[in-house]
């Protein structure tokens, strides 16, 4: 399985209102692998995530996605998170009269086919946000009505470890947190890293939720385009000279990756 | 999400569309229109006692000389003239379940009323067109001095000086025209006393059922909850659907007594022909609480402003209501609150939705007197449209006379955002389901309000079943 990838997307191009962002992505995730996506604001790093998982606002334009074998280029996001997909959001949407638990409960029943022990679910439920320090209440709590900005990123980690996907991708999820909430949201991505097969991929404009977690592979992306693919170390690089050197080739049309 | 063949669907009310035609032959029916001649019919016809046939023949006087209302939705395509005002069925009022007809207990059946008084009633009241057919109570609630008939019985019966001093007193046939309409031509409906300090664990339940094509209802609910007295009583109503345009204009009076408790439940379901010209009015004492829950599901136009009058200090008030307007409905709803008494409280919080063109119209007004010292408000209506050529308004009233009142108000407008729909996609919900997790949330305030029962009933309601997916 480790020799299969588990993500391939080729030349990918998307677009949202005739307006192109993306160009010519091509990606290559193994099951278990942990990629980071950096990038200074605007480049397009969360328009890759929501086109990853389907955001019908965000057109394709070009390329590929197959996921786990299956081309899913054109599924709806419901079909991707059944092959395994997940996507924590930058600003997870606030929806009223559904409870943070039973929410998750349904969301583990649509993708599994299978009912939920309740019993079972219950304490798993308790044991991972125990882990992300959160108060059991929550979960009687209207998903992310009224939650912080820490806790709506908490509540994404918890829906993560609980859905247990194939893939994660986390779009900005140490955005806004103090440095408490970071290094438990950090807690809770090094628990699913334990998991088995899991793979990450981390969109990310800072570094501080990476210093505790393993890195296999780092991509750079300015206004579009990959730049430049490395190991973790690049994470190191760019924590020191910031995305300067890949911003500044940006005048040249059709600009090389750089060594 | 632009797939724009995927909606949520309208109320599936096909067990409320069951007609019962074949029978309608042995009914005694009335000859439509409003005239005095029909009105002394009326009463002659339900033996009212001297001063009741007056107050019909007076009624109908303010009705003639009354304007229709000069807000909310049209009713012109209303012909008062082709409205039969009083249809009885065959049978006189039973009080036991075997002896209803054959063809109204299927109606009632279908619409499970035996089984929710089996399982969760302490009292069931049923009206078909004009008349109860049906009234029961259970042992033990009668043997603790709760009184629950109908109207007619009461008007004569042990409580009759009560209904005398009581009738049309807080809605006074003076107080618009179809509450004179509603004075002349009532019949049916429930009378319910609740002796001081006694507390009925289980609701009371009306269900009242229009079949006649044609027909107005015009049932009087008149309820006494006495000090210190603690009620919960439940109305349901459906009809199914005719061509011609049905009328409803009930009336419901409730006394809440010092230090007593009313809550009032409705589940309405008329047919899209019905005009529900509906008035509710609550006289609340010292101590007081009335709570009103209100599902408004049905009609093809309706005005229903539940108003509570908060006389006694320390009194307080509670509305928690939700009106689905779909396709051809205009629902004008909501709520008014007049606060008298000092150190008084109201709280109202209604959710509106619309769809398919439907019509949703919020209508509100609180009222602090310059009595009303130290009064506290709450005002909150959201409203949820589920496509673009729907429509909801939302018009809050405020007189505040006070100048130490705690006032709060608060109004939302939106749509179903498609940013949501696709979140809840992304954790594996279809979109049909995520809509309706999102209807239904929107919704779950009310419902959980509700005994479970008739959260499952609201729930089937607004069945959010999506078509074309």
């Amino acid at each position: 399985m480790s020799e299969q990838s588990l993500l391939q997307v080729s030349g990918l191009s998307s677009a949202v209102e005739d307006l192109p962002i993306l160009h010519d992505i091509n990606l290559t995730i193994k099951a278990g692998e942990t990629h980071v996506l950096m990038g200074p604001n605007g480049a397009g790093k969360s328009t890759l995530g929501y086109t990853l998982m389907g955001n019908p606002h965000y057109k394709v334009t070009g390329g590929s996605i197959i996921f786990d074998g299956q081309d899913i280029t054109n599924d709806s996001p419901d079909k991707r998170a059944k092959a395994g997909m997940f996507l924590s959001f930058q600003n997870p949407l606030e929806v009223p009269g559904i409870s943070l638990g039973s929410f998750i409960r349904n969301a583990y029943h649509e993708q599994t086919g299978k009912p939920v022990k309740l019993l079972q679910y219950k304490k798993q439920l308790a044991e991972a946000m125990d882990l992300l320090t959160m108060d059991g209440s929550y979960a009687d709590r209207d998903l992310n009505v009224g939650f912080s900005g820490g806790e709506k990123k908490k509540a994404e980690i918890l829906q993560m470890l609980m859905l247990n996907p194939k893939l994660a991708i986390l779009d900005e999820t140490d955005s806004g947190l103090d440095v408490d909430a970071v290094r438990t949201v950090s807690k809770g991505i090094q628990e699913y890293q334990k998991k088995k097969d899991g793979a990450l991929l981390i969109i990310t404009h800072s570094t501080k939720i990476l210093e505790a977690l393993h890195v296999d592979y780092t991509h750079v992306l300015v206004k579009g385009h990959i730049v430049t693919t490395g190991d973790g170390s690049l994470v190191e690089e760019i924590n020191e000279h910031g995305f300067e050197k890949y911003v500044r080739c940006e005048g040249c049309d059709g600009c090389s990756p750089l060594k | 999400m632009s797939d724009n063949n995927k909606t949520v669907v309208d109320i599936d009310r096909s067990v409320y569309d069951i007609k019962d035609v074949e029978n309608e032959q042995d009914f005694y029916r009335m000859e439509d229109g409003f005239t005095e001649d029909i009105v002394r019919k009326i009463s002659e016809e339900k033996h009212d006692p001297e001063w009741m046939k007056e107050f019909r023949l007076n009624s109908l006087k303010l009705y003639n000389e009354l304007e229709m209302p000069d807000w909310g939705p049209d009713t012109d395509e209303l012909d008062m003239n082709l409205i039969s005002s009083y249809v009885r069925s065959k049978t006189d009022m039973k009080g036991k379940w075997e002896d209803v007809p054959e063809d109204i207990k299927n109606t009632f059946e279908r619409l499970g009323i035996p089984e929710a008084e089996r399982e969760s009633l302490a009292g069931v009241g049923a009206q078909y067109d004009s008349e109860l057919v049906y009234h029961n109570v259970k042992d033990e609630v009668a043997d603790q001095g709760v009184v629950y008939t109908d109207m007619e019985s009461a008007l004569t019966g042990e409580y009759a000086d009560m209904v005398h001093e009581y009738f049309m007193k807080l809605v006074p046939p003076t107080d618009h025209k179809y509450a004179a309409l509603h004075g002349a031509v009532w019949s049916g409906g429930s009378f319910v006393y609740v002796p001081k300090g006694v507390k009925v664990d289980i609701p009371l339940q009306s269900y009242f059922r229009l079949n006649a094509a044609g027909a107005g209802q015009f049932e009087h609910t008149l309820i006494i909850v006495d000090e210190g007295a603690d009620l919960h009583f439940i109305e349901g109503c459906s009809a199914p659907k005719y061509n011609v345009a049905n009328l409803h204009a009930g009336c419901v009076e409730l006394f809440v007594k010092k230090n007593a408790r009313l809550r009032y439940s409705t589940i309405e379901n008329w047919s899209k022909n019905m005009y529900n010209l509906n008035t509710k009015r609550a006289l609340v004492e010292e101590g007081a609480r009335m709570e009103w829950v209100s599902g408004s599901f049905g009609s093809h136009t309706s005005y229903l402003y539940p108003m509570t009058i908060l006389k006694g200090d320390h009194s307080t008030m509670e509305y928690t209501g939700i009106t689905f307007a779909g396709k051809g409905q205009n629902l004008d709803t909501g709520a008014k609150v007049v606060h008298q008494g000092k150190y008084t409280s109201s709280l109202i919080s209604t959710k509106s939705i619309s769809k398919s063109g439907g019509i949703g119209t919020y209508r509100s007004s609180v009222i602090i007197n310059k009595e009303a010292k130290h009064a506290k408000t709450s005002v909150s209506c959201d409203s949820l449209m589920l496509d673009s050529i729907s429509r909801a308004d939302t018009i809050p009233g405020m007189d505040i006379r006070t100048d130490d009142a705690d006032v709060g108000h608060e109004a939302k407008i939106g749509r179903i955002s498609d940013e949501a729909v696709f979140y809840l996609m992304s954790r594996g919900l279809s979109e049909e389901d995520a809509r309706a997790m999102i209807v239904s949330g929107f919704a779950n305030p009310v419902s959980k309000e509700l005994p479970l029962e008739y959260a499952v009933e609201m729930n089937n309601l607004i069945k959010l079943e999506m078509s074309g997916g």
